[in-house]
């Protein structure tokens, strides 16, 4: 069939199953809303800003699995947009964001809201392309979203310019994918593989160290299988939590730099580090050459250059984790869970010694508890999405996960401003559950325009503002390594938060106790309609236990014990 | 990553497509990987080129570099071989005035000649391992060479 390159945008999306877009129009992209105006094969939500429907997107893709789409516009519509695709990068979130472009005649001249985008998002994307014949348009959209899920998944740019969208061309989606220089490895070695089983039959402290990759190849069954069959001990990073249930006795907590006594020196301790989709990230392994120092490392990930990266892997396994941990339970029975017996008491003990936990406070209410009290209130029935900083630390230590794509964050990037857009798209893909986001005073008013667009489309996200009025990440590293010179982190020059979400159309609450905080949320989940519940919680808590930047894992500052009175 | 910095030549073989060069020197830029020389050209009667990258870095970063390269969409192959032939040009001009003969001797040395002979300077051409490239450039000195201009190394394994 032959029709127009925007045509061929909206024909494309319905053929990959797209229910949502995330976008914001403008000049160049205006022949693809118009298209948009027209069809009816999925709902487009009109963000605030460009970063916001990336980010919105980001949410929908982890939340679903599927696939985020955003649309947005040339030169500042694109440039805004980066940091999202920037975030989805190193998070390895599937995305495919379609700008537009100037005018083919114009590209090269500084013409009016022109970019050289793809230049700019090549060092941020899996792969991006700049479209100049509509007749490549199917082809290169369909690479684009099998590009973004498969393999290690990651967000794919597709830069239009405006007339190859007004360019009539032929049609046809169904059509083979040649892609002779991509093709990402699935299945793992076999000899691999045996070799794998036969290191963790013979360890003595082995340890499962689960990364964000569990959650990408939705391996949590498989996973979880292994776990329970082996009775090895498993450690989550950031992103991977959720992967084991906050209940489950084989689950010693989060490690890295806020992870908790236990985890940390499990992987301290351990002979053998069994990593599963996880990068060894900095913020993971503290000060590298202390980082399992006695143990050898099996490594699965989906991505060659994961693998001795960091860390030397000793049996590297290259393939999609759903796969290998499938094949790898096939050896299961050369594992006897009861050699590691006296290793799980080990764990434990260090558990007993400095449990992950927090001090009550009777002036004021402490951030922890309230993490803890949604999930006591709300549990499994509510997805998290939280912004960056303190809040966020606290949400992955103290909130009772209890499935995978139950947590979403900004973990690789660390972005400010991700959490409520990201709620956003996280209810667009999943209405019948509560979307919360735990966000902080610093990092709320980084996308605070939200509001609107959550308003508008009835997409009613819970946001949980832990007002501590300062920048309290920065602030907390002042405190420990500045001698408390705390410039430009005291925000107690604030807007009303009530007032700020009623101007949209929102509701608030600015809640001080325990009581107030449970009638908040209550009535906030009853109306099911966009809310700032502010809570005014304890100014110079810190986030511990934690390992300072580049220290070794164990070496870590812990909580203080409470002075008996 | 405490050992050496090592010379290696790396081989890349890419589509032919518009901004592929800028993916790869945008790899070696954003992660801090050395360049000494590239080359690059299409092969012919296909749709590929080839890259011949000549850096330095420690068995880990090579490592690293040749999977990152691999990890990009357009590329199809990469190769990190020891065992390869390798190949330099260099073009030097000298003044007419220096000694012709004596300069085409050594270029002789070099697998190389006068390519060209002007009416205020002659051109000479050597082709050779990058290293012996290098040993030329040194013993041109005497003969005052004006410009200089080497192409970067190209290589095949054996």
């Amino acid at each position: 069939m032959q029709i127009s390159g925007a045509q061929m945008v909206i024909e494309a999306f319905i053929a990959e199953g797209v229910d949502t877009v995330f976008g914001y129009p403008g000049g160049a992209i205006m022949n693809v809303y118009d298209e948009i105006y027209k069809q009816d094969g999925f709902v487009h939500i009109l963000n605030r800003h460009e970063q916001a429907s990336v980010h919105a997107a980001e949410g929908y893709a982890k939340a679903s699995g599927k696939v985020g789409v955003a649309m947005i516009t040339s030169g500042p519509g694109f440039t805004n947009a980066v940091t999202g695709l920037a975030d989805a990068y190193m998070d390895s979130i599937p995305l495919v964001v379609v700008s537009g472009q100037v005018p083919m005649s114009l590209i090269g001249t500084d013409g009016f809201q022109e970019i050289d985008a793809i230049g700019i998002s090549r060092p941020c994307t899996k792969h991006n392309y700049l479209v100049t014949d509509a007749a490549d348009l199917p082809r290169v959209l369909k690479e684009a979203f099998y590009i973004a899920r498969s393999g290690r998944p990651g967000p794919v740019h597709v830069d239009i310019p405006k007339d190859v969208t007004a360019q009539i061309a032929e049609f046809n989606y169904d059509i083979a994918l040649e892609l002779e220089t991509y093709k990402p490895h699935t299945k793992g070695n076999p000899r691999q593989i045996k070799k794998a089983i036969e290191a963790i039959a013979n360890a003595k402290r082995p340890l499962f160290y689960l990364g964000g990759g569990v959650i990408n190849s939705n391996a949590a069954a498989e996973v979880r299988e292994f776990v329970h069959t082996t009775g090895i001990p498993a450690v989550e990073t950031f992103m991977a939590r959720g992967t084991l249930s906050h209940d489950d006795d084989l689950l010693v907590g989060m490690l890295g730099m806020h992870g908790s006594y236990a985890a940390n020196m499990a992987m301290s301790e351990t002979d053998l580090v069994i990593g599963l989709g996880a990068r060894f990230d900095d913020r993971v392994t503290g000060k590298l050459s202390e980082f399992a120092k006695n143990a050898d490392v099996i490594h699965v990930d989906i991505d060659p250059a994961s693998i001795s990266k960091l860390v030397n892997a000793d049996y590297p396994i290259v393939g999609d984790l759903k796969s290998v941990v499938h094949d790898m339970l096939v050896h299961v029975d050369k594992i006897e869970s009861d050699n590691y017996e006296s290793w799980r008491e080990t764990i434990s003990n260090f558990a007993e010694l400095h449990p992950l936990t927090f001090h009550e406070d009777s002036q004021r209410l402490k951030p922890q508890w309230v993490i803890q009290r949604v999930g006591e209130l709300l549990g499994e029935s509510a997805n998290i999405s939280t912004d960056v900083g303190q809040h966020q630390m606290w949400a992955a230590q103290f909130y009772p996960f209890s499935h995978p794509r139950q947590f979403i964050s900004s973990g690789g990037l660390g972005t400010m401003g991700f959490g409520f857009p990201a709620a956003i798209g996280v209810k667009a893909a999943m209405p019948e559950k509560t979307s919360i986001n735990f966000t902080g005073d610093g990092s709320i008013l980084m996308n605070v325009q939200e509001l609107m667009t959550a308003v508008e489309k009835k997409i009613p996200v819970i946001n949980i503002i832990l007002n501590n009025n300062f920048l309290g990440m920065v602030r907390q590293w002042q405190t420990l390594f500045y001698d408390k010179r705390h410039s430009e982190t005291d925000l107690s020059v604030q807007p009303d938060f009530v007032k700020l979400s009623e101007a949209f159309g929102g509701i608030g609450y600015r809640v001080k106790t325990k009581e107030e905080f449970d009638a908040a949320l209550k009535d906030a989940v009853e109306k099911n309609v966009v809310a700032f519940i502010e809570v005014i919680v304890e100014r110079f808590e810190n986030v511990m236990p934690m390992v300072p930047a580049g220290g070794s894992l164990f070496n870590m500052m812990l909580l203080e014990k409470k002075e008996s009175k | 990553m405490n050992d050496s910095n090592e010379r290696r030549v790396i081989s890349v073989i890419v589509v032919n497509e518009a901004s592929v060069l800028s993916r790869i020197t945008n790899l070696f830029s954003g992660r801090g990987y050395n360049i000494t020389s590239l080359t690059v050209a299409p092969i012919p009667e296909s749709k590929y080129s080839r890259l011949t990258i000549v850096t330095k870095g420690s068995v880990r970063v090579i490592e690293q570099i040749t999977k990152q390269l691999h990890k990009l969409i357009p590329v199809l192959r990469v190769y990190e071989h020891a065992d390869i032939v390798e190949k330099e040009m260099a073009l030097v001009k000298f003044p007419i005035s220096e000694n012709i003969t004596d300069i085409d001797t050594l270029c002789q040395a070099y697998n190389g000649k006068i390519v060209n002979v002007g009416e205020n300077v002659v051109i000479a051409m050597v082709a050779d391992e990058s290293k012996r490239v290098e040993n030329f450039l040194t013993a041109i000195k005497r003969f005052n060479p004006k410009e200089i201009v080497r192409s970067g190394a190209v290589a095949l394994e054996r």
